[in-house]
């Protein structure tokens, strides 16, 4: 039984709390509160505390990931532009076998596919490690696979595992 | 508009070119969400907003608030996280509720069929 | 001069994001199934809370704040909420 089970959540809660009201020494008692029974509430949903291993590789996922949003905001504009008129686009879904099972890994994954545009998180099966993705452009090659895993999943398994 | 010319003219035609940006990809999501043809390919169309859309009218009033001076400039951080937990949840949620109603009507989209397992 | 182009761009920005508003809208209203209404709304909440902001930066306040990040909680929560009735028929099990 400790004061903080979750010290990011109670930092980010106190800093929040200050924001919105003012940086007042009244006001960072109040947010500290607020944030420390945050952080009890926050533990009563996940028992684990969430490791990081590396954040050296979290940095680098960060930026790989900033990179990915740019090229593929460009790319899906580009497509809603000429939707119809030049090449035909063709949508669908692809099934991709997940090696990882953190829990914790698999929601940045999720978050990473779905904030890029052109791809979107529809299902995933825990049974058997199976992700069902929808892609907007399947043209450019099926390597789909290859890219989600080789991008993405061995740097969070690094990260989470 | 006294503050706006309080600006140096540098940092104020970066902040319209962030704002035009984000204004710019926002509509086109919008406008893809209206012509794209079926429903799983319109998933994809409002992320642009909340991507890059977003991100460039919040660096375009970052910029302009702590130039000012006026206050600190971690409000559109929050903002800005705040939009990108939220987003990848509601639209997962709704793939998924998507694709369990097209499943229960017995139209699967092709490419989905697999086991038949009721979604936890 | 700078500050008449940055005027004029933020203006011309309300337009535009009012402009995707109602495309946002206009799915919400056409469908043509419950999940493109919803979609539409989420999309319309995003819209909106981005003209917020933009209308703040225009008037040089810092009040805009608050009420984008009212509607961002409420946008995220109402559409959750939508999403989770269609695959379940019910919200709170």
């Amino acid at each position: 039984m400790t004061l903080l089970p979750h010290p990011i959540v109670t930092v980010v809660l106190t800093i929040l709390w200050m924001v919105l009201t003012g940086f007042t020494l009244g006001q960072l008692v109040l947010g500290l509160l607020a944030g420390i029974l945050g952080g009890f509430a926050y533990r009563r949903i996940t028992p684990r505390r969430i490791v990081v291993k590396r954040p050296g590789a979290m940095a680098r996922l960060f930026v790989r990931v900033a990179g990915d949003i740019v090229r593929s905001n460009y790319d899906v504009a580009r497509l809603i532009l000429s939707e119809g008129r030049h090449h035909r686009r063709k949508a669908g879904f692809v099934r991709i076998p997940l090696d990882m099972t953190n829990p914790s890994g698999l929601a940045v994954l999720a978050v990473i596919v779905t904030a890029t545009p052109g791809t979107a998180w529809i299902e995933y099966e825990p049974r058997n490690g199976q992700l069902l993705l929808h892609v907007f452009d399947l043209i450019e090659g099926d390597d789909w696979v290859h890219t989600i895993k080789s991008r993405y999943e061995s740097l969070l398994m690094e990260i989470f595992e | 508009m006294s503050h706006l010319e309080q600006l140096p003219p540098v940092v104020a035609l970066l902040i319209a070119g962030f704002v035009a940006l984000g204004t710019i990809l926002t509509l086109l999501g919008t406008i893809g969400l209206v012509r794209l043809p079926s429903f799983y390919e319109r998933l994809h169309a409002p992320t642009l907003g909340t991507s890059w859309g977003a991100a460039g009218i919040l660096i375009g009033s970052m910029l302009m608030f702590s130039t000012l001076g006026s206050r600190l400039v971690i409000h559109e951080v929050f903002l800005g996280l705040l939009i990108m937990l939220t987003t990848p949840v509601t639209m997962m949620v709704l793939g998924r509720a998507a694709l369990h109603r097209d499943r229960a009507e017995g139209r699967t989209p092709p490419g989905t069929e697999g086991p038949e397992q009721p979604l936890k | 001069m700078s500050a008449t182009i940055l005027s004029a761009v933020l203006t011309v920005s309300q337009i535009c994001l009012v402009a995707a508003l109602v495309l946002a809208v206009m799915r919400a209203l056409r469908g043509p199934r419950a999940q493109d209404r919803v979609l539409g709304l989420d999309t319309m909440y995003v819209c909106a809370m981005l003209l917020l902001v933009v209308t703040g930066m225009q008037h040089g306040t810092i009040y805009q704040f608050e009420g984008a990040l009212v509607m961002g909680v409420l946008g995220f929560v109402a559409t959750t909420a939508m999403a989770k009735f269609l695959m379940r028929g019910e919200v709170i099990e």
